[in-house]
C-alpha cells in the first residue's frame, strides 16, 4: 500500500492480502499491467464466449443458437455469483436432477418461478 | 484496487479506529483488527475530511483532485483505506462481523495453573481468596494437594494438550511454598512424562517470599522456574497490608530472602507483582525499590479487585494518582526502548507484546480456554482465581472438563456479548477484563470491568503512543520484544 504503512503483524497481513488481490484481480476498467508478471486472463462468465447468452438481435430468447436453459446451466454449476438464474447453493439445489447428461437432457431444464 | 462507478452514490464514512500520533507521525489503530497503519498526509487528510461529514465516493476524489493528487491516486488512496476498513459504507463495504469469533471447543490446553494448596501463612487484608470479597468455599475439601491429584492433573493437562509441542504449569496457593515438596515431586514427574513424548514445558509460581529457603532458590534456578513475587514495595507499603496472621508486617522477613533469590544467577525472570490499594498508590516509588534496591528484572501492578464497599479500595483520586505516575513511568520505558535498552514496567512490555502481534481477542485472557486452575482437591476451575468456587466448577481433572459449564463461561465472557463493549475502540485488547474482577464486582463473569473502562482506554491510548513512537524511531527494538514474547 502507498498512503498506508503498516506497522504491527496484523496490519502486515492485511497488507499482504491486499497486495495478492491487486497482483491477483484486475478490474474491467483498469489498464492492464502493460507488462505482467503473470498471464492476463479476463475473468468471469461475461466475457466468456457462451454464445447466446440472455437475449437474440431481438431482444427474445427463441432465436438464441442454444438455449437459454443450457446457459443457465453453466452458471447455475460452476458459477458462485449471486445472479438471477437458479441457485445450486442456495434456492434450487434440485433444479438439474431430471438433467443426467446436459448435451440430451437440456430441455428437462425448467424456468424457476422463485 | 478498484474503482467503480456506480460508487457515486455511495457514502462514505470514518471506519471503527483509534487515531494517535507519535514522533510527528500519524497512527490508525483499526478496531475490527487489531491492527495499526502509519498514515501519510493525504490519508489523514481523509479521516478528517469524513470526520466532519460523511462523502461520497466522487465528493472525495473531487476534493483530493482539488488538493493536488491524481485522479488514480486519489482513487487508489480510497481504495487502500476501504480495504483496510478505515472508511467505510454500508452499500460497499457489509457490515462488519459480529467480533472475533469463539476459539473451537476443542481447544487444546496450554498451561494449568495448580493451586497445590489453599492454605497461607500471610493474612493481606485484601486478598480475594480469604479477605471480605471471597468466592472461594473450601470448607471440607482438602487443604493441600495430593501427588494423586497432582499427577492426574499433569496426565490430563498432557492429553488435553494434543498437539502443543510445549505446555506450562504455574504452582499457586494459598501460599504455594507451603506445598514445595509437592511442587519438586511434580517438576520431576511432569518433566518425565514430557521427555517420553518428545515435548517441552515451562514452570513458574507466584509466592509471598516468607518461605524461601537456600534449598528452595537453587532448585528454582536449576529448574529454570520462572518465579514471581506477590509484594507491595518498600517497607512501610508493603507491611500495610501484607501482614501475618498477628498482623505484623512482613518485609523484614521477606527482604533478606529475596536478595537471595534475586542474586542467584538464573535463566528465567523474576517478577514482583503489586496490589495497588487505598494508600499504596507511589507507583514510581515502588518501582524504583523494586526494580533498583531489590534487583527484580520486571515490576507489574494490578489494582486490588473487590465488590467496590471495601476500605482498602482505591477511590477515584487513589487511581488518578496511579495513572498520572503509569504515565511517567511509561514514558520511561520509551525512553529505554529508544535506547534499545529493556525496561522493567511490565504493564507496558505486555501491552506491546499483544500491540506487536495485534490481538483481536474474543476473551479477556486464556481462562477456560487455554489455561484451567486446578484446586487442591482437583477440581477445575477457568483460572486460579476461581479455585475451591463451587459457583465456577468446571469439571475434575479426573472426569475432564464439564463442556457444558465451560460453554457458558465462555458465551457469558465472549467480548461480543458485552453490550458496553461495543462502541469502544479499545475492545480488541481489553474484551471486557478479568472474569474474576467482574463476578465480584457484578456477580456475572460476562459483565464488562465497567469501572476500568475510561482508564484502560486511557492506558491503550498510552501504549499505543509509545507503539508508534518506538516502531518509527527504533523499529528493531520491537522485532527484538517480537521474538521474546513469541507464542510457543
Amino acid at each position: 500500500m502507498k498512503h498506508l504503512r503498516p506497522i504491527n503483524k496484523k496490519a502486515e497481513r492485511i497488507d499482504q492480502q491486499a497486495s495478492m488481490t491487486e497482483e491477483d484481480v484486475v478490474a474491467l476498467q483498469q489498464q492492464p499491467d502493460p507488462k505482467p508478471k503473470t498471464p492476463h486472463i479476463p475473468m468471469g462468465c461475461s466475457l466468456a464466449f457462451f454464445p447466446g447468452w440472455e437475449v437474440d438481435a431481438g431482444g427474445g430468447t427463441a432465436g438464441l443458437c442454444q438455449p437459454v436453459e443450457r446457459d443457465i446451466y453453466d452458471c447455475y454449476v460452476t458459477c458462485f455469483w449471486p445472479v438471477q438464474v437458479a441457485d445450486h447453493v442456495n434456492y434450487s439445489p434440485d433444479w438439474a436432477s431430471n438433467c443426467a447428461i446436459a448435451t440430451k437432457d437440456w430441455r428437462k431444464l425448467d424456468l424457476v418461478f422463485p | 484496487m478498484t474503482s467503480m462507478t456506480s460508487m457515486a452514490a455511495v457514502k462514505y464514512r470514518r471506519g471503527e479506529l483509534h487515531e494517535f500520533q507519535a514522533a510527528g507521525q500519524a497512527f490508525i489503530y483499526l478496531v475490527s483488527a487489531g491492527a495499526i497503519f502509519a498514515l501519510d498526509d493525504a490519508a489523514t487528510a481523509v479521516l478528517r475530511r469524513l470526520g466532519r461529514q460523511e462523502m461520497s465516493h466522487d465528493e472525495l476524489v473531487d476534493a483530493l483532485v482539488g488538493h493536488g493528487h491524481a485522479r488514480a491516486d486519489a482513487e487508489e488512496l480510497i481504495g487502500e483505506l476501504r480495504y483496510v476498513r478505515g472508511i467505510v459504507s454500508d452499500v460497499v463495504t457489509p457490515a462488519p462481523a459480529v467480533g472475533p469469533t469463539s476459539p473451537p471447543a476443542d481447544f487444546p490446553l496450554q498451561a494449568l495453573v495448580l493451586n497445590i494448596t489453599n492454605q497461607c501463612n500471610l493474612a493481606c487484608t485484601y486478598c480475594y481468596e480469604f479477605g471480605a470479597d471471597k468466592i472461594a468455599t473450601p470448607e471440607g475439601k482438602p487443604k493441600y494437594m495430593t501427588l494423586d491429584t497432582a499427577t492426574a492433573s499433569v496426565d490430563f493437562l498432557l492429553a488435553q494438550s494434543a498437539g502443543r509441542e510445549a505446555v506450562h504449569i504455574t504452582f499457586f496457593g494459598g501460599e504455594t511454598l507451603m506445598n514445595f515438596k509437592l511442587l519438586r515431586q511434580v517438576v520431576e514427574y511432569a518433566r518425565e512424562q514430557v521427555a517420553m513424548q518428545g515435548r517441552a514445558i515451562g514452570f513458574s509460581l507466584t509466592t509471598n517470599a516468607t518461605l524461601l529457603t537456600d534449598e528452595i532458590i537453587e532448585f528454582l534456578a536449576d529448574n529454570d522456574i520462572g518465579v514471581t513475587v506477590s509484594m507491595d514495595g518498600p517497607p512501610d507499603l508493603q507491611d500495610l497490608r501484607r501482614v501475618d496472621k498477628r498482623g505484623r508486617g512482613t518485609y523484614r522477613i521477606i527482604e533478606p530472602k529475596l536478595r537471595k533469590l534475586l542474586a542467584r544467577k538464573r535463566n528465567r525472570l523474576v517478577t514482583a507483582r503489586v496490589t495497588l490499594t487505598e494508600g499504596v498508590t507511589d507507583v514510581i516509588r515502588i518501582y524504583r525499590h523494586l526494580k533498583d534496591d531489590l534487583g527484580f528484572d520486571e515490576v507489574g501492578f494490578a489494582p486490588v479487585t473487590n465488590s467496590g464497599a471495601q476500605a482498602y479500595a482505591l477511590d477515584d483520586r487513589g487511581m488518578t494518582d496511579v495513572v498520572a505516575e503509569f504515565h511517567k513511568l511509561a514514558d520511561e520505558w520509551l525512553e529505554y526502548a529508544l535506547r534499545g535498552e529493556r525496561h522493567g514496567f511490565s504493564n507496558v512490555s505486555e501491552t506491546i507484546g499483544e500491540l506487536i502481534q495485534g490481538a483481536n481477542k474474543s476473551h479477556p485472557c486464556g481462562a477456560g480456554i487455554g489455561l484451567l486452575g486446578v484446586s487442591p482437591s482437583g477440581d477445575l476451575s477457568p483460572c486460579h482465581r476461581f479455585t475451591d468456587a463451587d459457583t465456577h466448577t468446571l469439571g475434575h481433572v479426573s472426569s475432564g472438563v464439564d463442556t457444558a459449564k465451560r460453554e457458558d463461561f465462555l458465551a457469558r465472557g465472549h467480548v461480543s456479548a458485552k453490550y458496553e463493549c461495543q462502541t469502544c475502540w479499545a475492545r480488541p485488547l481489553c474484551a471486557g477484563g478479568c472474569h474474576h474482577e467482574a463476578f465480584v464486582r457484578y456477580g456475572d463473569t460476562g459483565h464488562a470491568n465497567l469501572h476500568y473502562c475510561d482508564w484502560i482506554r486511557q492506558w491503550t491510548d498510552t501504549c499505543l503512543r509509545i507503539y508508534g513512537a518506538v516502531s518509527a524511531q527504533n523499529p528493531q527494538f520491537l522485532e527484538r520484544l517480537a521474538a521474546r514474547k513469541a507464542p510457543q
